[in-house]
């Protein structure tokens, strides 16, 4: 085998999220009344289009989320070798990016470093240049004079590759809807991207084209130049920033995986057997609610860098303690959070408890747990997606929050939050060193972004009081 | 009312004990005592005795809960969970890790933490609750839906791009005010405009989506219809109907967080050098002084218990539907 599965707890858990998410969407196809609220947010052209730009996040994440390590090329052993280093299927395909490390700093697209060194000439004497760049442009002869036109061609090759990719990916999804509505291929195409389509199918088809032409222009400027400059020690900013995508969409999903069945079974035994069980469970959430959240995240952070630096032989490796590291604090930020929602759930449980069909249920002799289980539980869970969606996007922005305070992710991880935080001071530099700064707020930007908007549409089309004055 | 009051205020205990409860668990039980003396002191070259020593300057050389060696009442109290935790009841914090008097720097740094939260507070409020006004007056059309597109847009960007990129360009390129810094006295002000214009600015977005909501909820209720039906102008049912009873849920909201000021802005404060609560939260984190951390999470959550206190009592206060039983 030319490489060896690694398998990391974060990963691991993200793998049964993804494989939770599938059997979600089959069991949803089936049922009418769970699948209805979602064709309604993929009707709305701003739900359809947040949803591609998402899941191109989260394929990111799924590939940079199978981790192996590498086969070493060891002629004299027959024995396969493996290397230390976890590399991540995203790596492989951003090879050259992750491997073409400069001396320092360069800005972005450049073929020369950022500041002069002294460099011995021809003639013995000592002279201050700007040096060429090892990786950068460095198969350009003449680069003032070629660099323009050499990116204009990269980025006309890139949209040459990106158009074939789009016209045979639609014309596959023509062909198959062709089949589906039994037209001939040219009228199915026009029936497809005409307006009174069911959903937004344009919206969708200039949305992919946008993606599809990003990362085929980066792939191919990014090979042979630095598409947004290197850092201080000479690495490739662009590709920190696509590395930090799994860190960003990890903290926004494993967080609420840790928190909902807490959240959910809490919420709804508060509402449901009212009594001392609801004072407890009150009580609880109120004493964790009254500790501010951030202490909160510092105190446990701090003790668990202490508890890892006095048990630092139970870690093999610096990615294995930066994932642990990564999965407290998806912990700690799920401890944090459940509350909001455990007081909404108890709220709703309080109502759906007074129902009639609950009564009839309790008259029928079915028992306490399944009432909960069959009747209340389904029953709210619209109150849990649209929270789980409105956290996302806040949970990404204070990932970079607490990293900028030291008790985020660990400094070894990519994040958004860590490249800031290592980028902030260059804003003092002259010239000034922006490309970090700038290139970590773009991507954190557009994710939060659409998970907004999405959110906003899930809850417009989920939530019972906004969907039925429609 | 008294009673009512009292009785909230009696309902805050347990859960002040619980506060108590966790933070001494977290910093003692899950944590030990000589982990930290250890990261205090560094891991080589320290000996038994350094910790012990550094123990022992820190009160944290006695037992966590029972004390064996002593006599009579002072079984209990010479304790950690007495001398550190229920210290902490009657606002008794004791010494940092440092050395320093934690009530005193308390004291002191609260002041420059209000001199931003407050003029922060009073002008996000202007301009958000404005801007809501005049979005919800044009509800329903073209100018709605893209002022909320960009509402969503000012809400997606990072609290960390506002502080540094307004550094940037106001502090560094314009020149205009100094990056960072304080003073005392009226010189202060000349460090507050850059913060205090930033806290606005981050908060617009998510302030003007929320009171907007706030108002459409307000707008579809049937006294506004019979406003409109006796034929008042459009301008006087918003402001004179709509954003008088769109006050209460705003007023409420805004009785939650007053007393959180105290504790000021972790962010803010830290990025401008401003020597308030929250930056003094983050020297602490920085440096692991737990003492400080532990102090601050319990103020923290006397401060926000006191606010939901509050939020009661305003209901009451500002909506006579309410009684209190």
């Amino acid at each position: 085998m030319p490489f060896q599965p690694v398998i990391l707890i974060t990963d691991a858990l993200f793998f049964i999220l993804t494989a939770l998410l599938v059997v979600f969407i089959l069991f949803a196809r089936k049922r009418e009344h769970i699948s209805r609220p979602w064709k309604k947010v993929f009707k709305r052209s701003t739900g359809a289009v947040s949803l591609v730009v998402l899941s191109t996040y989260y394929s990111i994440a799924v590939l940079d989320s199978m981790h192996f390590n590498p086969r070493l090329e060891n002629a004299s052993t027959e024995q396969a070798t493996y290397s230390n280093e976890i590399l991540s299927v995203l790596d492989v395909f951003m090879t050259p990016m992750r491997t073409q490390v400069e001396k320092t700093f360069s800005a972005p697209l450049a073929t020369h470093l950022l500041s002069k060194v002294m460099v011995p000439q021809e003639d013995g004497s000592m002279q201050q240049v700007y040096p060429r760049l090892k990786y950068g442009g460095a198969h350009l002869e003449n680069p003032d004079q070629d660099k323009l036109v050499d990116i204009v061609l990269l980025v006309v090759r890139g949209i040459l590759y990106a158009a074939i990719v789009w016209l045979v990916m639609w014309a596959v999804i023509s062909f198959i809807y062709s089949r589906k509505v039994k037209l001939t291929i040219s009228k199915s195409i026009s029936k497809l991207f005409s307006s009174d389509q069911e959903y937004p199918v344009c919206a969708i088809a200039i949305t992919t084209g946008i993606i599809i032409t990003i990362v085929s222009v980066s792939m191919v400027v990014g090979s042979y130049y630095h598409l947004f400059g290197t850092d201080k020690v000479g690495q490739d900013v662009f590709y920190q920033a696509i590395k930090s995508i799994r860190t960003g969409i990890l903290i926004g999903t494993l967080t609420t995986i840790v928190m909902l069945p807490v959240a959910i079974t809490l919420g709804a035994m508060a509402g449901f057997f009212r009594g001392w069980v609801d004072d407890v469970i009150q009580y609880l959430y109120t004493t964790l609610n009254s500790i501010p959240g951030v202490l909160l995240i510092a105190a446990s952070i701090l003790l668990v860098q202490i508890y890892m630096s006095n048990n630092e032989e139970n870690f093999n490796s610096l990615v294995e303690r930066a994932d642990i590291r990564l999965l407290f604090l998806c912990l700690i930020l799920g401890i944090t959070s459940w509350t909001g929602l455990c007081r909404l759930l108890r709220a709703e449980t309080f109502k759906l408890r007074e129902m009639e069909y609950i009564q009839a249920a309790t008259a029928f002799g079915v028992t306490k747990f399944r009432i909960l289980v069959r009747h209340v539980m389904p029953n709210f869970m619209h109150i849990v997606l649209i929270t789980v969606a409105l956290d996302f996007s806040g949970l990404v922005l204070a990932e970079a929050v607490l990293s900028y305070i030291n008790i985020g992710v660990d400094p070894a991880t990519n994040s958004w939050g860590n490249m800031i935080n290592q980028a902030r001071l260059e804003m003092a530099r002259d010239p000034v060193v922006w490309w970090s700064l700038t290139a970590a707020f773009v991507f954190m930007f557009i994710l939060v972004l659409f998970a907004n908007l999405f959110a906003d549409v899930v809850r417009d089309a989920l939530d019972p009081r906004v969907a039925g004055s429609e | 009312m008294i009673s009512y009051i009292i009785r909230r205020l009696l309902y805050a205990i347990p859960i002040l004990i619980g506060v108590n409860i966790i933070t001494f668990i977290l910093f003692f039980v899950v944590n030990s005592p000589d982990h930290m003396a250890i990261s205090q002191l560094g891991e080589k070259h320290t000996t038994p005795e350094q910790i012990e020593e550094w123990k022992r300057e820190r009160g944290y050389h006695l037992p966590l809960l029972v004390n064996e060696t002593e006599t009579g009442i002072e079984k209990l109290t010479e304790t950690i969970f007495f001398q550190k935790s229920i210290k902490l009841f009657v606002f008794d914090f004791g010494n940092s890790d440092s050395g320093r008097n934690i009530g005193y720097d308390i004291s002191n740094r609260m002041w420059p933490s209000l001199a931003i939260a407050v003029p922060n507070l009073i002008l996000g409020l202007l301009v958000t609750i404005t801007l809501a006004l005049i979005i919800a007056f044009f509800r329903a059309t073209y100018i709605d839906y893209w002022a909320v597109v960009i509402c969503v847009a000012l809400m997606s960007i990072s609290a960390l791009f506002y502080i540094i990129g307004g550094q940037f360009v106001i502090g560094k390129l314009l020149q205009v005010v100094p990056i960072s810094g304080y003073d005392t006295g009226l010189e202060a002000i000349k460090f507050l405009i850059l913060p205090v214009i930033i806290g606005v600015v981050g908060g617009i977005g998510s302030g003007t989506r929320w009171y907007r909501t706030i108002f459409l909820e307000e707008i579809n209720k049937d006294y506004v219809r019979t406003a409109r039906s006796k034929g008042l102008s459009e301008q006087l049912v918003l402001f004179r109907h709509v954003l008088r009873n769109a006050l209460i849920p705003i007023l409420t909201g805004v009785v939650v967080v007053l007393p959180m000021l105290f504790m000021g802005s972790l962010l803010v404060e830290s990025f401008f050098g401003i020597p308030g609560l929250g930056s003094y939260t983050i020297d602490a984190i920085n440096s692991q002084d737990f003492a400080i951390v532990r102090s601050m999470v319990y103020l923290g959550s006397v401060l926000y218990i006191i606010g939901l206190i509050l939020t009661d009592i305003s209901y009451t206060l500002v909506d006579p539907r309410i009684r209190l039983n």
